[in-house]
């Protein structure tokens, strides 16, 4: 029977009720009496040099408060990077300066040269327009290749090449890879593109800063999933303001998808400019704007190279990956390509040889950061289209070669850093075999056949680390933060329980999942525990929610914050029913005496906190406990999604037919918003195989930067989705033996969509074994006629 | 500016706009109705669809002065007379046809739009007639799901909640 309430009940979402009532609170929702609105004028062209910015006309047009250059900010931080890379020689990376506006050069199309506040959005727009600027354009650095080779045209003057940095993990040994490659009795190669995506978060970003100037004190109120992150790099590094006259509120996000993680220039200009002029100044960004100011995803050009031995055991794994960052350091950016990227590539395999080399580069192109799965999805798509070419080639069948090679003992040392806690890579397949009706497929094919069109499946397995980290080994990797979590758990008088947690929640359902634990543990209504989450002036320090951390990771403090209320509340329960702290047990709310009917209600505990009357000495009135966690080791989420295609001979149109998903989660708390998190994944991986694709021309000219051009999955591109995570291996080091499952579905759903076109097409006799994401008709067609 | 006149959830509401004012912009920025979302400038988005007189409209893509004199409905105006949510709204929240919340107030209005011509759509009438809305977050299974049960199908035999 499915639960009603409490950890594994599908729980209602409460918070649906204001989103479903126009109720909501969005940043863009929130007007500061007497604001003044700023335009910012960005580059139109990808490289450039600035001979002079004149904004005197600008500045005596009506309705102009205030115009600001790059001059304005040469004494303040540039936008900081949050993660210091290590090359493979040992040196740092190169670290560029990143301003608030453009100094000296531009170097994107979107790159922000000045801004304008004025009493109207329409004022200021039409005051940039009076802007004169003398930028001399330079030749602009897209392809990335070229880009790394010596003499190329520098994006940063200062740097001594385009490469950031040159990094390898895995097996350092370059004669003992060729040794195991050159022994090897098939050797498996590819060339493949990870295609640049927007996450586009329906949401655009918005910043409404105020300064009051009786207290000095700062109000951001802006689109973030880390409202503590982005108040101390703003405080610390850019405008050195003290963190405790800075409030920052993260109210309802409408989406992230990670893009919301990072610290942007417009949160830190909208501050400054709050001060500046004296009024408070709000920024909402159009969704052109967002596609050329938002940080975007993937952009990954690699070759991956898979050797195997006369037994089909995969022996060795070799990949050389150019990763683009764009022109400038995003907060995360420098350890998506590598330390959430290069430690995925052992994948669910006992490989036993691998080397992941990845070349870095600056580009005149918006920053690349990271995009739901960040790394993790571009090493899955790696393994997975490799693994199924090696078995086209062999002409074994795809999930026997991949069961052959799986990792069935646990803990494993991975050789590219990962330990591995727990996982049945065997259970997941197995499921998913079931869920998907594999045995069915020749049946469903020999159907499509019949009304002429090919049909294909396609297989691929993923593992994922989550709830990044141990802060400690992330430090050593070159984190320049902890990453913990925290949460206050504070009991009211009448037993009431308000939870004030780091997560942020923009979609996830933590204001409904969050109390289903506190309310289990405790054995109370769910009803009576409240979540407080987003504002800096309410919650613990805590670092926000990316990378399916949240309930690993700051669940994991709410368990412990709640873990110390409850301890010192069976000390008072004990003083009231006049017995040992031992003997007291708690049960649906009320703490009694082992082995006797005297008990007391969890209310009158509660009450007696804080109405300390008759009260143990010893014990501090009050019922409030925070607690910082630090996990011990990732967690590791895996899974096997199967994907059913057909496409249509003629046009080279892919329909997804059938897409079936058997993740490991382990411990599930509400399974209705798990669902939900794996479907959303699934249609952004979707998107990314068949439609989305962020395109540049050569000059560096954004050809798609609008819903007009960049083909966002809608309704009827996708299909329902069988998801299936009855497979659970709880993992070994949180306390509720939960993994994170917001990622999942974009990092398994892209190889399984595009080995599934390529086993429809050679299904018709063509031998075509690579395509390009996303899969649009016309590379289809120009595969089935090449 | 010129002045102009409608009735907005069944109230008569009036204001000084000028001729670029947009219809989304007078429901958030003079009416304060903030749960008309805009998330493009493309009308390609749909979070802020409203009804006009009765036809669902992408409100970004309208001028305040074509809607005078006209009968406006917002998502504020869609629940039931108590307060409580209507068929379309609780069937988003019991099929979790919502995450973020930002679509959510275009996905209700398409809907009552699709009903009330279609009161037993399909789920490829569902989804064709969902182009025009975008979300990122469901990958439209919840949402269709959703909008079936509004329509009174039994929809329990679509795999997972």
């Amino acid at each position: 029977m499915p639960k009603d309430s409490g950890i594994g009940a599908s729980s209602k979402r409460r918070e649906d009720v204001r989103f479903l009532t126009g109720a909501g609170n969005y940043t863009d929702d929130i007007n500061a009496a007497g604001q003044a609105y700023v335009y910012f004028l960005r580059s139109d062209i990808a490289h450039g040099r600035i001979n002079s910015v004149d904004t005197s006309a600008a500045e005596g047009m009506p309705g102009v408060v205030k115009v600001f250059t790059g001059k304005d900010f040469e004494g303040v931080g540039g936008m900081p990077c949050g993660w210091e890379v290590t090359d493979k020689h040992g040196a740092p990376m190169q670290e560029p300066p990143h301003p608030i506006l453009a100094q000296g050069k531009v170097r994107h199309v979107g790159d922000p040269i000045a801004a304008v506040v004025a009493d109207s959005l329409e004022q200021a727009r039409d005051a940039a327009e009076a802007i004169d600027l003398d930028i001399e354009e330079l030749p602009a650095v897209m392809d990335m290749k070229a880009a790394a080779q010596d003499g190329a045209t520098l994006v940063h003057d200062d740097l001594k090449n385009n490469i950031c940095y040159d990094w390898q993990l895995g097996e350092a040994d370059d004669a003992k890879v060729n040794e195991v490659f050159a022994n090897a009795a098939h050797v498996t190669t590819l060339d493949l593109v990870n295609n640049r995506l927007v996450a586009n978060p329906m949401e655009p970003r918005v910043a409404v800063a105020e300064y009051n100037r009786g207290t000095e004190e700062y109000t951001l109120y802006t689109t973030s999933q880390n409202p503590h992150v982005i108040r101390l790099l703003m405080c610390a590094f850019v405008l050195g303001l003290p963190e405790h006259k800075v409030r920052v509120v993260a109210p309802d996000v409408g989406g992230g998808f990670g893009t919301k993680i990072f610290h942007y220039a417009e949160e830190a200009f909208c501050t400054f400019a709050a001060k500046a002029c004296n009024r408070p100044v709000k920024w909402s960004a159009s969704r052109s704007e967002a596609f050329m100011s938002d940080a975007h995803g993937r952009d990954h050009v690699s070759k991956i190279e898979l050797a195997l031995d006369a037994d089909n055991n995969f022996v060795g794994l070799r990949t050389n990956t150019y990763a683009n960052l764009g022109a400038y350091l995003s907060t995360f950016s420098s350890s998506v390509p590598t330390w959430l990227h290069g430690t995925l590539m052992a994948g669910n395999y006992t490989t036993p040889v691998i080397q992941v080399n990845v070349k870095a580069m600056f580009t005149n192109t918006v920053p690349v950061d990271a995009y739901r799965g960040a790394g993790r999805p571009e090493a899955t798509y790696q393994i997975e289209r490799v693994v199924d070419k090696a078995a086209r080639e062999l002409g074994v069948d795809p999930i026997a070669l991949r069961r052959q090679n799986f990792v069935t003992q646990f803990p494993y040392d991975t050789p590219v850093a990962l330990t591995y806690d727990t996982g049945d890579y065997n259970g997941t397949m197995d499921k998913l075999e079931t869920a998907a009706d594999l045995a069915g497929f020749a049946a469903r094919r020999a159907e499509s056949e019949a009304s002429g069109k090919l049909r294909g499946l396609g297989i691929n397995c993923y593992i994922e680390a989550c709830g990044i980290a141990p802060s400690n080994i992330v430090g050593m990797l070159g984190a320049r933060a902890g990453l913990y979590d925290a949460a206050t758990v504070r009991v009211n008088a009448t037993g009431s329980i308000s939870v004030m947690v780091g997560a942020h929640s923009h979609g996830q359902g933590h204001e409904t999942a969050f109390p289903q634990v506190v309310a289990d543990m405790i054995g109370i209504d769910e009803s009576m525990v409240e979540i407080v989450h987003g504002d800096t002036s309410k919650i613990p320090f805590g670092m926000g929610t990316y990378g399916s951390r949240s309930l690993a990771v700051c669940g994991s403090a709410m368990v412990k914050a709640t873990e110390k209320v409850i301890e010192k509340a069976k000390k008072i329960a004990a003083h009231l029913l006049e017995a040992s702290e031992a003997d007291i047990e708690l049960k649906d709310g009320q703490f009694s005496v082992a082995g006797t009917d005297k008990s007391v209600a969890w209310g009158d505990v509660t009450l007696t906190a804080y109405v300390p009357h008759n009260y143990p000495l010893e014990v501090e009135p009050g019922l409030e406990e925070t607690a910082f966690y630090d996990p011990a080791n990732f967690t590791f989420p895996a899974g096997a999604y199967a994907c059913e295609v057909e496409v249509d001979p003629e046009t080279g149109q892919v329909s997804i037919e059938k897409f079936t998903a058997a993740d490991d989660f382990g411990n599930i708390v509400n399974p209705m918003i798990v669902d939900g998190q794996v479907h959303g994944g699934i249609g952004q991986g979707i998107g990314q195989a068949l439609l989305e694709n962020c395109a540049y021309d050569e000059n560096g000219q954004l050809l798609s930067a609008s819903f007009m051009d960049y083909a966002m999955p809608r309704a009827d591109d996708v299909p329902f989705y069988g998801v299936d995570h009855s497979s659970q291996t709880p993992c070994t080091h949180n306390p509720l033996g939960v993994k994170g499952c917001g990622e999942a579905g974009a990092i398994g759903s892209p190889p399984a969509v595009v080995n599934a076109v390529l086993d429809a097409l050679n299904s018709g006799g063509k031998a075509v074994d690579h395509i390009d994401m996303p899969v649009s008709p016309s590379r289809v067609w120009a595969a089935m006629n090449s | 500016m010129t002045q102009v006149s409608m009735t907005v959830n069944g109230k008569s509401v009036s204001g000084d706009v000028e001729g670029r004012t947009l219809l989304s912009s007078f429901l958030r920025d003079h009416l304060s109705l903030t749960g008309t979302h805009v998330g493009c400038d493309t009308a390609q988005c749909g979070a802020c669809v409203v009804h006009v007189n009765g036809e669902a409209v992408k409100s970004c893509n309208m001028l305040a002065l074509e809607a005078d004199g006209a009968d406006v409905g917002t998502i504020e105006g869609q629940a039931n007379d108590d307060g409580s949510l209507n068929v379309i709204q609780q069937a988003f929240q019991d099929h979790h046809g919502l995450q973020c919340g930002f679509c959510t107030p275009g996905m209700v209005m398409s809907t009552a739009a699709l009903l009330k011509d279609n009161p037993r759509p399909t789920e490829a009438e569902v989804r064709k007639y969902l182009e025009g809305n975008l979300c990122r977050c469901t990958g439209y299974h919840n949402i269709v799901k959703a909008i079936m049960a509004a329509s009174g199908q039994d929809v329990s035999s679509i795999a997972a909640e």
